[in-house]
C-alpha cells in the first residue's frame, strides 16, 4: 500500500512536468494543426538558461526564493521569446503548405536546437548537475505501519506539482477570462473565419507559442533542479508530453493537463512494478492504442471529410 | 429488375436527415437527372451509392445484388464509377496517368511480373497506355496528356475526371455537377459529350447539375430533391411543370 | 517533348536488355570489390559501403513516405529487426565455406522477411491514421521495438544480448554484397513505382478517397508499401550486422529514423533517383564535415529547415535524374490527403 502511495506521488510529480510541457504542444496543435516537434527542445532550453542564470548569481548568495524566482522567470521569458522565435522565422513561411513540410521543419527546428545545444558555446556535449539552489529534502514523511513502509514527499514534488496546479490555473484564466485567451479559441475553433472577424491571427499564434513555450520552460527548470541538465533531455519528455496531448484529446487544454498527470502515472507505475526498461515504451504504447481505438484522441474532435 | 435499384434510402447526419425514403431506378443506356437545391442531399445519394457513406435504412442494389456495407473500391469493381463535387484529380500525377489508375484493375500480371518487368507485363501496360491515349483523344486531351493534372485548366479537369471514371469501365457513371465553373461553350461540348459516352459505352448515367439548361436539355427523367425529400419525378417539361418544384426552387434562379 | 504517347513509356530499350544489363551490373561489383579492396583506403571504403545501404534504407523508405504518401518516422525499427534477426542467426549457425555466400543471402532474405511480418504488424494498425498521427505512431513503433530489443536477451538459442548490444557477429558483407542489394532494392522498387500497377501508390498518396472511387484497394497499397518497404529495410540492417558485426540497440533509434527521413525528403519525395543522390550524398558529407566537429550537426539540420522553407519539395522535386519525361512530381510531401484545410 505504502509502496503504492509512494508511486503515485512520483507519478504525479513527473506527470506534473509533462502536463506542462503537453499543454504547449496542444495550445499549438489548436492553432496550427501541427505537432511542434521542437517543443521538447524548448523544455530543454529552459533547462540549459536556469543553468546559465544559476551558474550567474550562484556568487550572490541570494535567498532560495529570490534565486528561484529569477531563474524560473528568466528560463520562462527566455523560451518565451524563443518560441515566438520558432514560429516566426520557421513556421509563419510555411503557413498555407502542407502540414508534413511543417511537420519536416519543426522536426528541423528540434535537431537544430539539440545540435545546438551540443556546441560548447551554448551548452556542451555533456550532461552537467544543476547548481545546488534548492536542496531536495523530504518534507512530508508518513510512516505507515512499521519503520519500513515510510512514505515521502520531496519538498522537489510539493514544486513541480505546485507550479503546474498553479500555472494551470493562470493558464484557464488566461485562455477563459482574456481578450488573447478568447482570440486562441477562436482561431483553434475556426482558423479561417477568425481572421474574418477581426482577429489578428499571427498574433494570436505567436501568443500561443510563447505561452506554451513559458510553460515548458517551468517544466525544464523542475526537471533540471531535480535531475540534471543536457542536451539530449527534451526528446522523451517532449514525445511522451505529446502522447499525453493526443491522450487527453489534442487541443483540449484540460485533456493535456489530465493527459500528462496519467502518463506520469502509468509510467511510473510501469517502473515500480514491471521493469524500468519498459518505461520509455510504455508511452507509445498508450499512444497507439489510443490512435487505434479512437484516432482524434479522447476529448478531440472527429473532423470528417465533405465530399 | 433495373441495373441500378435504390430503395426507401434514408441517410441521417446526427439530426440531420439529409435522405429521406429516397427511390431510384436507372438502367444502361439511360440518363437520368438529379437536381434540387443547394444542401438537398445529392452529392449524399452519390456518396451512398458509391459506398462512401453508410446508408441509415434502406438499400441499394446494383444488378439485383445489395452493394450496402461494400467498400468503395469494390463498389467500383462492381461497376459504378463517379466524379466529384469538388474535383478530385491526382494532381501530382500526369493526365495519362491519372487515366492510367482507372485501368489498374484490368491489370493481370502480379508483383512478380511488375519486378521482373516479363514481356507479358510490357504487352499489357503498353496495351492499356494505348487505351488509355483513344480515350483521351475522345476527350480532347490527348495532347496534354504529359502535364499535371493540377495544372490544367479548370474545364479541363472535369472532363479529365470523367475520362479517368470511364477507363475503370463502369456500367454506371455518376456525375456530381460536371459543368459547375465551366463557360457557355465548354458547357455545350460538355453536353454532346455526355450523350456520346451514354451511346457509346452503352453505360446509365446519372447527373446532378445546377445548370437547368443543360439537365432539360439532355436527361430523360429528372428527380428532383428537396431537404432530403423526392419532390418530383418526371421528364424535363413534368418536372418544369410541377408546382412543388417551382417553389422550392423560388429565390433560386431556374436555368 | 514531342510524343505520342503511344510508345513505350519511358526508355525504349527492351525489358529483356535491361535485365541482362542489371545482371551485368550486379555481377560487375564483384570484381569491383576486389579492386576497391586492394586499392582503396580503408576508411573511404566503409563510407562508400555505408553510402550503399542508406541508398537501400532511404529507398525503401521513399517508398513508403515518399510514393505511397503514409508518412513514416519508424523505419530505423525495421532496420533494426532485420539486423538483428540476420545477425543472430548469423552467430549462432557462423557458416563457412563453400557455403558461406548462399548461408549470407539466405539470412539476409531471412532477415528481410522478419522485418516484413513487423511492416505488416505495423501497417496494418496504423491504416486508419494520417500525416502527422501516422508519423508519430510509427516514432512510436519504432521506440517499441527498440525497448523489445534492449529488454530480450535471447530467444530460444539465439542472442540477442539486450542492452549492451548483439557482438562478435561473423563478418561477410563486403562492397559487393551492399552494392548488389541497393541495386536489386532500387531497380525494384523503381519497376513498382514506375508501372500501370505501381500507379496505385501514387493514386493513394494523391488522394485516397479519388484512388478508391477508381477501384483501387488502398488499404492492400498501403499495407503493401510498408511490408515491401520493411523487407528491404530488414535486408540493409541484415547487411549491416554482417559487416560491421557489432549491433548497438541505441542506433536504431528513431534519430536513426529521422536521418532517413530527411534523406527522403531532401532527395525529393517520390523522386527514386533523388533519394538515391541525396542517401549518397547525406552520408559522405557528415564524415566530410568532420574537421567542423560540433558544426557538422547545427549546419545538417539548419540545411533541412532552409530546404524546407525554400524547396520543401525537394532537390529534384519529384522529378526524376535519367528519366526523359517528366513522372510524377510529388509537389507536396505526403500528398493531397494531409494538406491542411486551414
Ligand atoms: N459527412 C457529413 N456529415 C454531416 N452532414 C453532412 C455530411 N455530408 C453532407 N451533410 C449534410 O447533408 C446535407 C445534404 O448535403 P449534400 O448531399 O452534399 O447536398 P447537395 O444536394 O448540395 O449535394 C447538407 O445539409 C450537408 O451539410
Ligand atoms: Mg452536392
Amino acid at each position: 500500500m505504502d509502496y503504492l502511495t509512494q508511486q503515485l506521488i512520483n507519478g504525479l510529480s513527473i506527470g506534473a512536468t509533462y502536463a506542462l510541457i503537453a499543454l504547449g504542444y496542444t495550445m499549438v496543435y489548436g492553432v496550427l494543426r501541427l505537432i511542434n516537434f521542437a517543443h521538447g527542445e524548448v523544455y530543454m532550453m529552459g533547462a540549459v538558461v536556469a543553468y546559465w542564470i544559476a551558474i550567474g548569481i550562484a556568487p550572490w548568495g541570494w535567498p532560495v526564493w529570490g534565486a528561484l524566482a529569477v531563474i524560473f522567470g528568466g528560463a520562462m521569458g527566455a523560451c518565451a521569446v524563443l518560441g515566438f522565435a520558432i514560429e516566426f522565422f520557421a513556421y509563419r513561411p510555411l503557413r498555407n503548405k502542407p502540414r508534413l513540410v511543417v511537420l519536416i521543419t519543426a522536426i528541423g527546428v528540434s535537431l537544430l536546437l539539440q545540435n545546438l545545444a551540443q556546441t560548447r558555446y551554448v551548452f556542451g556535449p555533456t550532461p552537467e548537475a544543476f547548481p545546488a539552489v534548492i536542496e531536495a529534502k523530504t518534507v512530508v514523511r508518513w510512516t505507515m505501519g512499521g519503520p519500513d513502509n515510510v512514505v515521502t514527499v520531496s519538498n522537489l514534488d510539493l514544486l513541480s506539482l505546485g507550479l503546474s496546479l498553479g500555472l494551470m490555473g493562470v493558464l484557464a484564466w488566461v485562455v477563459l477570462r482574456t481578450r488573447q485567451g478568447l482570440a486562441l479559441r477562436a482561431v483553434s475553433y475556426r482558423f479561417d473565419t477568425s481572421s474574418l472577424m477581426g482577429i489578428n491571427t499571427n498574433r494570436t499564434i505567436s501568443f500561443t507559442f510563447m505561452l506554451g513555450s513559458a510553460l515548458a520552460a517551468v517544466a525544464g527548470v523542475v526537471d533540471a533542479i531535480r535531475y540534471d541538465v543536457r542536451p539530449l533531455m527534451g526528446l522523451m519528455p517532449g514525445l511522451k508530453a505529446f502522447v499525453a496531448a493526443v491522450l487527453g484529446g489534442i487541443g483540449s487544454i484540460p485533456g493535456a493537463f489530465v493527459g500528462g498527470l496519467v502518463i506520469g502515472l502509468i509510467e511510473t507505475l510501469v517502473k515500480g512494478y514491471l521493469s524500468s526498461a519498459y518505461s520509455d515504451a510504455v508511452a507509445f504504447v498508450v499512444l497507439i492504442v489510443i490512435l487505434l481505438v479512437r484516432p482524434s484522441g479522447i476529448l478531440g474532435r472527429y473532423e470528417a471529410e465533405k465530399l | 429488375m433495373a441495373l441500378l435499384e435504390i430503395s426507401n434510402l434514408t441517410v441521417q447526419f446526427g439530426g440531420l436527415r439529409a435522405l429521406s425514403g429516397f427511390d431510384f431506378e436507372l438502367d444502361e443506356g439511360q440518363l437520368h437527372g438529379l437536381i434540387g437545391p443547394n444542401g438537398a442531399g445529392k452529392t449524399t445519394a452519390f456518396n451512398v451509392a458509391t459506398g462512401v457513406y453508410q446508408p441509415t435504412m434502406g438499400d441499394v442494389r446494383l444488378a439485383g445484388e445489395s452493394v450496402v456495407g461494400a467498400r468503395p473500391f469494390e463498389i467500383n469493381r462492381l461497376g459504378i464509377a463517379r466524379t466529384f463535387q469538388n474535383t478530385r484529380l491526382f494532381s501530382g500525377l500526369t493526365v495519362l496517368e491519372n487515366v492510367l489508375v482507372g485501368f489498374n484493375q484490368s491489370v493481370t500480371h502480379g508483383f512478380w511480373g511488375t519486378i521482373l518487368r516479363t514481356p507479358h507485363h510490357q504487352r499489357e501496360d503498353r496495351m492499356h497506355e494505348h487505351e488509355a491515349m483513344r480515350l483521351l483523344e475522345r476527350f480532347g486531351l490527348a495532347n496534354r496528356s504529359e502535364e499535371l493534372a493540377q495544372n490544367l485548366p479548370y474545364g479541363d479537369q472535369r472532363r479529365l475526371e470523367i475520362a479517368r471514371a470511364l477507363a475503370t469501365r463502369p456500367r454506371i457513371l455518376l456525375l456530381d455537377e460536371p459543368a459547375a465553373g465551366m463557360n457557355p461553350q465548354e458547357k455545350i461540348a460538355l453536353m454532346d459529350l455526355i450523350r456520346f459516352i451514354r451511346d457509346e459505352f452503352s453505360i446509365g448515367i446519372w447527373l446532378i447539375e445546377h445548370d437547368m439548361k443543360l439537365v432539360m436539355a439532355i436527361c430523360e427523367r429528372i428527380t428532383v430533391l428537396d431537404h432530403g425529400e423526392t419532390i418530383a419525378v418526371g421528364t424535363a417539361a413534368e418536372v418544369q411543370a410541377d408546382p412543388k418544384v417551382i417553389e422550392a426552387y423560388l429565390g433560386e434562379p431556374v436555368g | 517533348m514531342k510524343d505520342d504517347g503511344s510508345r513505350s513509356r519511358g526508355w525504349s530499350v527492351p525489358a529483356w536488355g535491361v535485365n541482362c544489363a542489371l545482371v551485368v551490373l550486379v555481377a560487375g561489383m564483384w570484381p569491383l570489390d576486389w579492386v576497391l579492396v586492394e586499392q582503396m583506403d580503408e576508411y573511404y571504403l566503409r563510407v562508400l559501403i555505408l553510402v550503399g545501404l542508406n541508398v537501400i534504407l532511404a529507398t525503401s523508405l521513399n517508398l513508403i513516405n515518399g510514393i505511397t504518401g503514409q508518412f513514416s518516422l519508424g523505419h530505423a525499427g525495421f532496420m533494426a529487426i532485420g539486423a538483428y534477426a540476420t545477425g543472430s542467426l548469423m552467430k549462432y549457425f557462423s557458416p563457412t565455406g563453400a557455403g558461406a555466400e548462399a548461408a549470407l543471402l539466405a539470412l539476409l532474405i531471412v532477415g528481410g522477411l522478419v522485418a516484413a511480418v513487423a511492416g505488416l504488424l505495423v501497417g496494418i494498425p496504423t491504416l486508419r491514421l494520417r500525416g502527422d498521427y501516422l508519423a508519430i505512431a510509427t516514432l512510436g513503433f519504432g521506440e517499441i521495438i527498440y525497448t523489445l530489443i534492449v529488454t530480450t536477451d535471447r530467444i530460444g538459442p539465439f542472442e540477442i544480448g539486450s542492452s549492451s548490444g548483439l557482438h562478435a557477429i561473423p563478418i561477410r558483407t563486403s562492397f559487393f554484397w551492399a552494392y548488389a542489394g541497393a541495386i536489386v532494392c532500387v531497380a525494384s522498387i523503381w519497376r513498382l513505382s514506375y508501372s500501370a500497377k505501381g500507379l496505385a501508390f501514387r493514386a493513394v498518396r494523391e488522394d485516397e478517397i479519388a484512388a478508391a472511387a477508381m477501384g483501387i484497394d488502398t488499404t492492400y497499397y498501403k499495407v503493401l508499401a510498408f511490408v515491401i518497404g520493411a523487407f528491404f529495410a530488414g535486408v540493409a540492417g541484415g547487411l549491416y550486422a554482417t559487416y560491421d558485426g557489432n549491433l548497438a540497440p541505441e542506433s536504431f533509434r528513431f534519430t536513426k529514423s529521422i536521418e532517413l527521413v530527411v534523406m527522403v525528403v531532401l532527395g525529393g519525395s517520390g523522386s527514386i533517383t533523388g533519394v538515391v543522390v541525396a542517401a549518397a550524398v547525406l552520408t559522405y558529407l557528415p564524415e566530410q564535415l568532420r574537421f567542423f566537429a560540433e558544426w557538422r550537426m547545427v549546419i545538417y539540420s539548419l540545411a533541412l529547415i532552409l530546404m524546407m522553407l525554400l524547396r520543401p519539395e525537394g532537390l529534384l522535386g519529384g522529378r526524376e535524374l535519367l528519366r526523359w519525361r517528366r513522372v510524377a512530381a510529388a509537389t507536396t510531401v505526403g500528398g493531397d490527403a494531409v494538406q491542411s484545410g486551414r
